[in-house]
């Protein structure tokens, strides 16, 4: 699997590290009440086919990305910066 | 379908015409008492325990696939009980127990074979830590031996004790531990659950959980709609599809967690057999491939195939701790895909839906849980209360933050475990 860093280009997944679900770009309010925060931290869609999720370019420049990618046949679809994904409300 | 010695010899003399199926494949009936959704170890343990301990027999297993197509067919067959916190000791003691007489309970053979397993560690304060643990399976009433370096120079000549990275100060050894042969486990389970009325249902995909007023009621399914009284969902990496058609979203994230063999060797391996600084395991299967694995390759998958960097980790592993396997070819290689909670430890309960119990979560570990889920799970179902060694697996103790059971130490997220 390779993972195309916005600034770095096409890169080995190991330079990456996997944060999970990209719901950290939806990380609800600090008095949001217990139920969306055990659902923010704990719960999953886990999907089998499309996801999103976040991956840190550990050894690299450092950037979070959000990758989007299909946990079935592991093709990556589309890798953006996550600060441009939650600027643009994603 | 029963075996003997005389009858193997008799009909392996004469063409080997009559063997016939272990168990009826059923077609399904309106209505059934319990449907348990997942065909695989899990499922199978707890339908044959619903019958035989609870007289429950008007009983579905639906699996979409065919019996024992997922993770109990694609394991590496550990069976062990080395835990530490409590919640996972008493369970994985209770399921060694149920082991241990396996084979004479369901007149078998799962090859159930204890021929020890042994955690090496690597310095000093991995010895400390291997000390507690032992000392937490020993409160438990579990077995457990501190091996020295001379005692593993005996029983184990092949590690390589005198590299200078990571040099090998001892292991913890658990000679109850050992292996079983996976599928005979689940074809034993069905020829159970089979013989005392318990309909397995094979093809047969659920597409939907019928709820009424917060009562379950029944399933829909490729082959059809069945009325239930009570449904369990035991589908390991598959859970979150399925509990979302009970409107349910789990503390779970699929992983994909690799496996090799290699080629048959005569026995040169005869324990199970674990490195403490990477992530690699092992053990000769009675066929004489030696089958190992290592870590999850650490992202959301249900590929069931994993990627090349944890494949090189676990040779390179491999290599460091036993030079000698590098003669042997790689026949293959596999990935399950691992049902991971939070804090790596599964879940036994009921959930928001009358009638709808989970089990799942069951991590890299589901193996050899096989019989004490069932067990569990069948009580769970049958009686409406937990079973008293699997009573900490809580769905609940996500949100509520009580009960945790991180066996790692590394905390409660997905990405750690």
């Amino acid at each position: 699997m390779r993972i195309t860093c916005p600034y770095c280009g096409e890169r080995d997944r190991r330079e990456f590290y996997y944060q999970g679900d990209a719901v950290a770009l939806d990380r609800p309010d600090p008095e949001a009440g217990e139920a969306a925060w055990d659902d923010y931290i704990h719960n999953r869609d886990n999907p089998a086919g499309v996801t999103r999720d976040l991956w840190y370019h550990e050894t690299g420049c450092g950037a979070w990305v959000v990758v989007t990618r299909n946990t079935v046949t592991h093709e990556v679809l589309s890798c953006e910066l996550a600060q441009d994904a939650k600027e643009a409300g994603a | 379908m029963r075996f003997s010695g005389l009858r193997v010899l008799k009909e392996g003399l004469t063409g080997n015409k009559v063997w016939q199926s272990h168990w009826r494949d059923a077609t399904p009936k309106d209505a059934y008492d319990v449907v348990i959704i997942g065909g695989g170890g899990h499922g199978l343990s707890t339908a044959y325990y619903l019958a035989k301990e609870h007289g429950i027999t008007n009983v579905a297993v639906l699996e979409k696939g065919y019996l024992g197509g997922g993770n109990v067919g694609r394991n590496t067959t550990i069976v062990r009980a080395n835990y530490f916190l409590p919640g996972n000791s008493e369970f994985y003691s209770h399921s060694l127990k149920l082991w241990e007489g396996l084979e004479e309970d369901l007149n078998y053979n799962v090859m159930h074979s204890q021929r020890g397993q042994i955690a090496l560690f690597h310095s000093d304060a991995q010895r400390d830590a291997a000390i507690r643990r032992g000392n937490a399976i020993r409160n438990q009433g579990d077995d457990v031996e501190l091996l020295s370096v001379a005692d593993l120079k005996r029983m184990l000549p092949y590690l390589d004790y005198d590299q200078a990275r990571f040099p090998i100060y001892g292991g913890l050894l658990q000679r109850r531990a050992g292996t079983a042969r996976h599928d005979a486990v689940a074809w034993g389970y069905a020829r159970g659950a089979s013989d005392r009325g318990v309909d397995l249902i094979q093809n047969c995909e659920v597409t939907g959980i019928d709820i009424e007023g917060g009562v379950v009621k029944g399933v829909q399914t490729t082959r059809g709609a069945i009325k239930a009284k009570k449904v369990a969902i035991i589908v390991a990496g598959r859970s979150s599809q399925v509990a979302q058609m009970a409107g349910m979203r789990l503390p779970i994230e699929s992983h994909v967690l690799q496996a090799f063999v290699t080629e048959g060797l005569k026995p040169c391996i005869d324990h199970v057999v674990s490195f403490g600084m990477g992530h690699f395991y092992i053990s000769q299967s009675d066929k004489g491939g030696l089958v190992f694995g290592g870590d999850l390759d650490f992202y959301a998958s249900y590929a069931a195939r994993g990627n090349l960097p944890m494949v090189e980790h676990v040779m390179e592993a491999g290599m460091t701790l036993m030079p000698a396997i590098g003669k042997a070819k790689v026949l293959r290689s596999w990935g399950g895909i691992m049902d991971m909670t939070p804090d790596g430890s599964p879940i036994i309960d009921k959930t928001g839906v009358e009638g709808l119990y989970l089990d799942a979560g069951w991590c890299y570990g589901g193996f050899k849980a096989v019989p004490g889920s069932g067990f569990s799970m069948a009580h769970l179902v049958a009686t409406d209360r937990h079973h008293d060694p699997a009573a900490r697996f809580r769905l609940d103790r996500f949100r509520t933050g009580r009960g945790l059971m991180d066996e790692e130490g590394t905390g409660m997220q997905h990405n750690l475990h």
